[in-house]
């Protein structure tokens, strides 16, 4: 067996015929701005999903579209045997959460708590029971400490563990944010650029989690990503989106050799 | 009495493990974080671990005399299987974690290890890229099983599959543990350790139990070692210090040692444990300074001031306090100040606030640096040790610390300064052999047990050995005035802007030197200044930066004129090094001293430059990257000129202090 087919294989083993969440025809539009103009594609569940794109091109408000920020004026989502759009909390209930281009932390928090607060919905007991830290309320917050100890392990940040996030660099900020995500056991993670502004070592790192996280945890990615070369090596299938409107769907090889995202990335006379 | 073991009847680790498992079966004896807490093992719940790990290891087919290589940081798994290892007569190889995959290939091959023991998948990738090319490699065994699910080849084994085999093997034949212990003798080879070596090929140290127990032993009555004392092991595995202190001692003594969460968490690890027994080589210690100095730049201005008054007070008498000298009363009143204000504090961040003893060794440590621990109250001492002699040749005694000596010999040790100038020494510990390298060897040790050190030393009339520099760097400038480098360059190093130095001036007419600048110290110096920089190479180029070092060099030069002996030998000029020296490009041993020949041949374009009038000089140097990969860099580098030297000053000084 090749190298090629051995990857191939063990993909195979992965991904499941299974779809976790399919997009249709989804119309966005900022007055008279289109941002998305009849969108449809699905993800598969446990594949790593891309999207990709020049910039402006809707990629951004795709992520926002799925986990419920923006409101299409048409088109539905169906995720997980259920048709409808979600409220963002919905989304984060149902097991969809997400990283932000523009890191989204609390700066002047720990890693241990900014990782803390991606266990907000795990947490029933109320803010009163909480305050008391007592019984129950005590036995849950050992339970979510015990999980955010887990995804601290599998990111290797137990240095950073007591560290204010603001004083981090940012490369390590983008990992806390992802351990955020990690922290509520999402089934889908949306990672918006999550290599931006790294250097090559920092991207690497980044790969290689990602890769892990699909592979320890079986959980979908649907992940946005300016840099070609990395979305090519780490996602099972990939989406284009070139002035809201979706250009090509499938494999990193296939969607290498379709001309329509050569022109769009390389740019062509109109 | 402390150290209550007889080492005559328990006189292999299996057996001490056996000893200490019924004579301090609840006590702690290994600890490490899982999940961010700290987990402790017992002594009879190691020695549970370890039996059932040992029969895995005969059940997978390991057998006396094999040899069982283990890599990676240090885990208490990897101490296990140490024991479990020596438990069946086999031999542990414990190599550099850090180590490229053909460095590792070379010690692999040369000790003909059968099976491996490695950390994580990071290892087992490294073990995997050489097993096809290594005949002897025959099983692998991991430990961390994370990223290890599609790993299917049947001679990968986890941890845990190792140790259900063993139990099983036990069950089966409950007489074999206890009787392959039995079968152990204090001749019997205790570990393998690859020596880094400044120069060549490393070499493969034989010890056997009874050279390190005795030697262990020895050092542990000594000093008072208690089995309450606990210790962090932090550096490699590969080196003896570590099998020393982190192993052979602990299960002499008894006490616990605890495996820091990972590399990096080290200093906060330490803060948490509160080591009593520590040990750190001086670039360590010169590290943790460092980072102090930077934090102190970053404070506030009354801070800033208390923390320079009290160190100078420390300074001054610190280290008298902790020799129990006369030492005045308000001295006396303006350091317990200074204890509450300042040095308690900082002992506390540093993790140093329990020690009872401290060693420092591996190379000598800068007076300066020295003083500066001792002054904050730490027991730090110097000893002098190699590989070949199971660590321990010379120790400071308590109340008798210098910081230019390296001490008195300890227990059982002869030493003799032979007719050439070089230390030599026989003890209990003097290893067996070079693994397959008889001539090595007969170089190394005399007929009868004298070892070389290759160290030109000599014992002061208070019976203390002092060490003048590795021999054959020793040498003479034109004008005849004695150059020793490594003196030189400590005093350089005590900069906190200067990581490393390579000075030269053996047969030339005056010395130059080659800087690696600390890049966190200068960064944030850089920082404060508002210069901007993206790389090491670009600050190291910056003419501001060769400002605030040729400063720092001046001063050394100051400091060599006040000696008659050294007068001669300052620096005249000097560059800063576009990259750091490092061990993966074979410039450092694994152990972080300067390979000087090496770094002579490399950057000889550099070094003819500087004793030339250049003032530039373009340079082309390889580097090489964690994963193999190489590429060079290219870059132009500004040659200094210092003021010429004024020996004038020096006498002065010298006339002013008689």
């Amino acid at each position: 067996m090749t190298a090629t087919e051995e990857i191939q294989s063990a993909a195979d083993q992965r991904i499941s015929d299974e779809v976790l969440m399919s997009v249709r025809n989804i119309r966005l539009s900022f007055g008279g701005v289109k941002a998305l103009r009849d969108v449809s594609f699905d993800i598969a569940k446990g594949e790593i999903r891309a999207i990709i794109g020049p910039n402006g091109a809707g990629k951004t408000s795709m992520l926002n579209v799925i986990n419920g920020v923006y409101h299409p004026q048409e088109g539905t989502i169906f995720y997980k045997g259920k048709t409808g759009l979600m409220k963002p909390h919905e989304a984060a209930t149902k097991g969809i959460s997400r990283t932000f281009q523009n890191l989204a932390l609390f700066r002047g928090m720990t890693t241990l708590d900014n990782i803390m607060t991606g266990r907000n919905m795990k947490i029933k007991r109320n803010f009163l029971w909480q305050a008391l830290r007592w019984g129950p309320a005590q036995r849950e917050e050992s339970e979510n400490r015990e999980a955010v100890e887990r995804v601290i392990g599998f990111l290797e940040i137990e240095s950073i563990r007591k560290t204010p996030v603001g004083r981090l660099p940012y490369g390590l900020q983008k990992r806390v944010e992802l351990g955020r995500a990690l922290a509520a056991e999402p089934e889908l993670l949306l990672l918006d650029e999550p290599m931006s502004g790294m250097n090559v070592e920092e991207k690497e790192d980044m790969c290689r989690f990602i890769l892990d996280v699909n592979d320890e945890f079986g959980t979908t990615i649907c992940l946005i990503e300016h840099d070609m070369s990395v979305v090519m090596d780490i996602s099972d299938r990939v989406v284009v989106l070139d002035y809201g409107s979706k250009i090509a769907d499938g494999t990193p090889n296939e969607v290498r050799a379709n001309q329509a995202v050569i022109d769009a990335y390389l740019g062509v006379s109109h | 009495m402390t150290v209550s073991v007889d080492i005559a009847k328990y006189d292999t680790f299996p057996k001490l493990l056996r000893f200490n498992a019924n004579s301090r079966a609840g006590l702690p004896a290994m600890r490490e974080k899982d999940l961010g807490i700290w987990q402790t093992w017992s002594w009879a719940e190691c020695a549970e671990e370890i039996r059932a790990l040992a029969c895995g290891l005969k059940a997978l087919g390991l057998d006396k005399g094999d040899k069982l290589a283990i890599v990676g940081d240090n885990r208490p798994r990897l101490y296990w299987a140490v024991a479990a290892a020596q438990s069946i007569g086999a031999i542990p190889v414990p190599v550099y974690q850090d180590m490229a995959a053909d460095e590792l290939k070379y010690v692999l091959d040369h000790a003909e290890v059968r099976f491996a023991m490695a950390e994580d998948q990071e290892q087992v990738d490294k073990l995997l890229a050489i097993a096809g090319k290594s005949e002897a490699l025959q099983a692998i065994i991991y430990c961390n099983p994370r990223g290890m699910r599609h790993y299917e080849q049947d001679y990968i084994h986890s941890y845990a599959d190792a140790v259900e085999k063993g139990r099983d093997y036990d069950r089966a034949n409950p007489d074999f543990y206890v009787q392959a212990v039995d079968a152990t003798t204090g001749a019997d080879t205790s570990v393998m350790a690859y020596t880094s070596g400044t120069t060549g090929q490393p070499k493969g140290v034989v010890l056997s139990h009874a050279n390190i127990l005795k030697t262990a032993y020895n050092a542990a009555v000594w000093e008072n070692l208690q089995e309450s004392d606990n210790m962090l092991a932090y550096l490699p595995m590969a080196w003896i210090g570590d099998y020393i202190f982190s192993y052979a001692q602990s299960y002499v003594v008894g006490f616990c040692v605890s495996c820091p969460e990972s590399p990096e968490t080290v200093m906060t690890d330490l803060r948490e444990l509160g080591p009593t027994y520590f040990f750190a080589p001086p670039a360590i210690f010169e590290n943790l300074l460092t980072t102090v100095m930077i934090r102190i730049e970053d404070a506030g201005w009354l801070k800033r001031k208390m923390f320079h008054y009290f160190m100078a007070v420390a300074r001054r008498c610190g280290p008298g306090i902790a020799d129990g000298k006369a030492v005045g009363l308000v001295d006396r009143a303006l350091f317990g100040l200074g204890n509450i204000l300042v040095i308690g504090p900082l002992k506390n961040i540093l993790g140093l606030s329990r020690v009872r003893l401290g060693y420092t060794a591996g190379e000598a440590i800068g007076p300066d640096i020295f003083n500066f621990y001792r002054g904050i109250g730490l027991n730090l001492k110097q000893l002098y040790g190699s590989t070949e002699a199971s660590v321990f040749v010379t120790i400071q005694p308590n109340g008798e610390i210098k910081p230019d000596t390296v001490g008195t010999p300890s227990p059982d040790v002869e030493l003799r300064i032979a007719d050439d100038g070089e230390v030599m020494f026989r003890s209990p510990g003097v290893f067996q052999e070079y693994y397959k390298n008889p001539e090595a060897t007969a170089k190394a040790k005399t007929a009868d047990g004298w070892v070389h050190t290759g160290d030109a030393g000599f014992i002061g009339e208070d019976g203390h050995l002092r060490i003048i520099d590795r021999a054959k760097d020793v040498g003479t400038l034109t004008d005849g005035s004695m150059f020793a480098p490594k003196f030189i360059e400590n005093k350089l190093k005590f900069f906190p802007n200067i990581s490393e130095a390579v000075t030269f001036g053996a047969d030339r007419d005056y010395v130059s030197a080659f800087i690696n600048i600390d890049l966190n110290a200068v960064g944030n110096w850089a920082d404060r200044q508002n210069i901007s920089y993206a790389s090491y190479q670009e600050l190291a180029a910056n003419s501001q930066v060769y400002d605030i070092i040729a400063e720092h060099i001046i001063q050394v030069n100051e400091d060599l004129a006040k000696e008659e002996r050294t007068a001669g030998s300052q620096i005249r000029r000097f560059l800063i090094l576009n990259k750091e020296l490092d061990a993966d490009d074979g410039e450092l041993t694994r152990t972080r001293k300067v390979r000087r020949g090496f770094v002579a041949d490399r950057y000889a374009k550099l070094i003819d430059a500087l004793f030339s009038d250049l003032t530039h000089c373009e340079i082309e140097t390889q580097v090489t990257f964690a994963d193999g990969r190489t590429d060079t860099v290219k870059a132009d580098l500004e040659l200094r000129t210092l003021p010429a030297p004024s020996r004038e000053a020096g006498a002065a000084a010298r006339h002013a202090a008689e």
